[in-house]
């Protein structure tokens, strides 16, 4: 699991450990390895999982539209993603579902909540922080310093195994998932040249002056 | 057709940033309207009227735009959009909430921080922190992009000044409302434009000894401060210095790393640098490999020497 999504899965359970809320349901899309992913989640705590299972390459837009048709089926109150994938880095699932619900949005969260009918969100914007007050139900995507998520313990592991998993076809939920993007190629970025080791701060701002004129 | 810009601001001063994504804006080789949404917010269209390459200028003033919220930022560049090409902003914070949702809106895809423009459809962007770069094409009919300032270098600004021209608001839905913004004050140049950054880690120890050592270096070489993740999380430095994957991007002409290991995710946020400095204890800190000057040594001795002698 993405580390920003384990973020999203410890402040769901806290929720519902402080009785605010009511159930934790987990969703993965994805190849079968997905199930794995569902099953660490489940062993932290939470109480199902839903399998949207494609071997597909799902780009965040469709994967906005298939969370939108479980979130609806669920007739979820709150829906925590990590704020960002960390294969893509793309930053933008969270932010189209709100869209696509038509929902409030609290991104890079580093605290949350929750009161009646509305959850305040903290968020680390570039200037400092910033503090929002979102109507329910809402979108919330998760940042580094929001929580430190929990070690699944032993017991828990076992027990996740006999938690329900309910496994979705693309197509029982009804969602074009056809990419929009083409990859032209991946490459290596260019390599700096090795640089040299300079003996004292004399050298170093001699060369920053006359080799680099950087000052 | 043409493309949207969306203007970074704070309802009084254009960020240096716009600039920068004007660039990438006028390489999608069809004329660029800036869009300034906000409240209150006539001088800074002004200021954008002035920048070179800007045809012309749209104001969407509106109260419920004064922190430009993604909600009703989403929802009126949805509307706005159908007539351009394409719609760009900064990948700020701001940029990262607001183009997401729009998107979504327009039920196209969007392409995150891109560093170079190839065409009008294909773009280039880093993935895996950096550690590789992707080439893609898009095939939705108006692409959605936030780039990478740091990439792209600043256009212009001349005398001559686009038209302005006021745009309707959609109203608001009030599914979010502002409550409070803690944002640092600093007399300091902008982390994400500044021509020079010096950076902490762990190393400094604490956040007493962070400041004492660097604010004076800053001060005279005029630099921006950053931190490395480790840095910010120990709190010898605020989020909003933070340089790295899940921090600020920066691209400075010389960046200074003082006591940072140069883990993956730092490097991330500052390896196209123009010139990196390294200064650490440890002469085998990975930031060696990728710095041009590398000083091996106590930070605590070297930095005042290194302050009296500029």
């Amino acid at each position: 699991m993405n580390p920003f999504d384990e973020i999203a899965v410890e402040e769901a359970l806290r929720l519902k450990e402080t009785g605010k809320a009511e159930e934790v349901v987990l969703v993965s899309i994805g190849p079968a390895q997905a199930n794995e992913t569902l099953r660490n989640g489940l062993a932290m705590g939470a109480d199902r999982g839903i399998h949207v299972q494609t071997d597909a390459r799902v780009e965040p837009l469709a994967v906005a539209k298939l969370l939108k048709a479980i979130a609806m089926e669920e007739a979820a109150d709150l829906m925590f993603l990590g704020k960002q994938a960390i294969d893509d880095d793309a930053n933008q699932t969270g932010q189209m579902l709100a869209a696509l619900l038509g929902w409030a949005q609290g991104t890079f969260a580093s605290r949350v909540e929750l009161g009646e009918g509305r959850v305040s969100v903290t968020r680390e914007v570039d200037g400092g922080l910033q503090t929002v007050s979102l109507k329910l139900p809402a979108v919330i995507t998760t940042d580094l310093r929001l929580n430190e998520p929990r070690y699944a313990s032993l017991p828990n592991i076992m027990k996740a195994k006999k938690k329900p998993v309910d496994v979705r076809t693309v197509e029982s939920l009804g969602v074009d998932i056809a990419p929009r993007h083409t990859v032209l190629s991946v490459t290596e970025p260019p390599a700096r040249k090795a640089g040299t080791l300079v003996a004292s701060v004399d050298e170093l701002l001699d060369r920053l002056r006359n080799e680099a004129g950087v000052l | 057709m043409a493309t949207l810009l969306i203007a970074e601001h704070d309802n009084t001063n254009l960020s240096d940033l716009t600039a920068r994504a004007l660039t990438a804006a006028c390489a999608m080789q069809a004329p660029v309207t800036l869009l300034v949404a906000g409240s209150n917010c006539k001088a800074v269209a002004e200021q954008a009227a002035r920048l070179d390459g800007v045809e012309k200028v749209l104001v969407a003033d509106a109260p419920h735009l004064a922190q430009q919220a993604a909600e009703p930022m989403g929802a009126l560049i949805a509307e706005l959009a159908r007539d351009f090409q394409a719609v760009l902003a900064v990948a700020s914070s701001t940029g990262k909430s607001v183009l997401p949702r729009a998107a979504a809106l327009l039920d196209v895809m969007q392409v995150s921080e891109v560093t170079r423009i190839e065409s009008p459809d294909t773009f280039v962007r880093p993935i895996y922190a950096g550690n590789a770069i992707e080439t893609i094409q898009s095939s939705d009919p108006i692409k959605v992009i936030t780039v990478r300032s740091s990439a792209f270098e600043p256009a212009g600004q001349g005398d001559a000044s686009a038209p302005i021209t006021a745009v309707a608001v959609p109203d608001d839905m009030a599914l979010s409302a502002f409550e409070r913004q803690e944002l640092a004050q600093t007399d300091r140049p902008d982390l994400g434009s500044a021509r020079i950054v010096i950076s902490g880690g762990r190393a400094f120890g604490s956040k007493e000894t962070f400041d004492r050592f660097l604010e004076p270096i800053a001060a005279k070489l005029g630099a921006a401060i950053g931190a490395s993740r480790a840095a910010v999380d120990s709190g010898y430095a605020g989020n909003e210095l933070q340089v790295g994957q899940t921090g600020k991007v920066v691209a400075p002409d010389l960046y200074i790393a003082c006591g940072i290991s140069g883990a993956i995710q730092h490097l991330a946020g500052m390896k196209d640098s123009r010139y990196i400095v390294a200064i650490n204890k440890d002469a085998d800190a990975p930031i060696f490999q990728v710095a041009d000057y590398g000083l091996v040594g106590d930070l605590f001795e070297i930095l005042p020497e290194l302050e009296s002698k500029l």
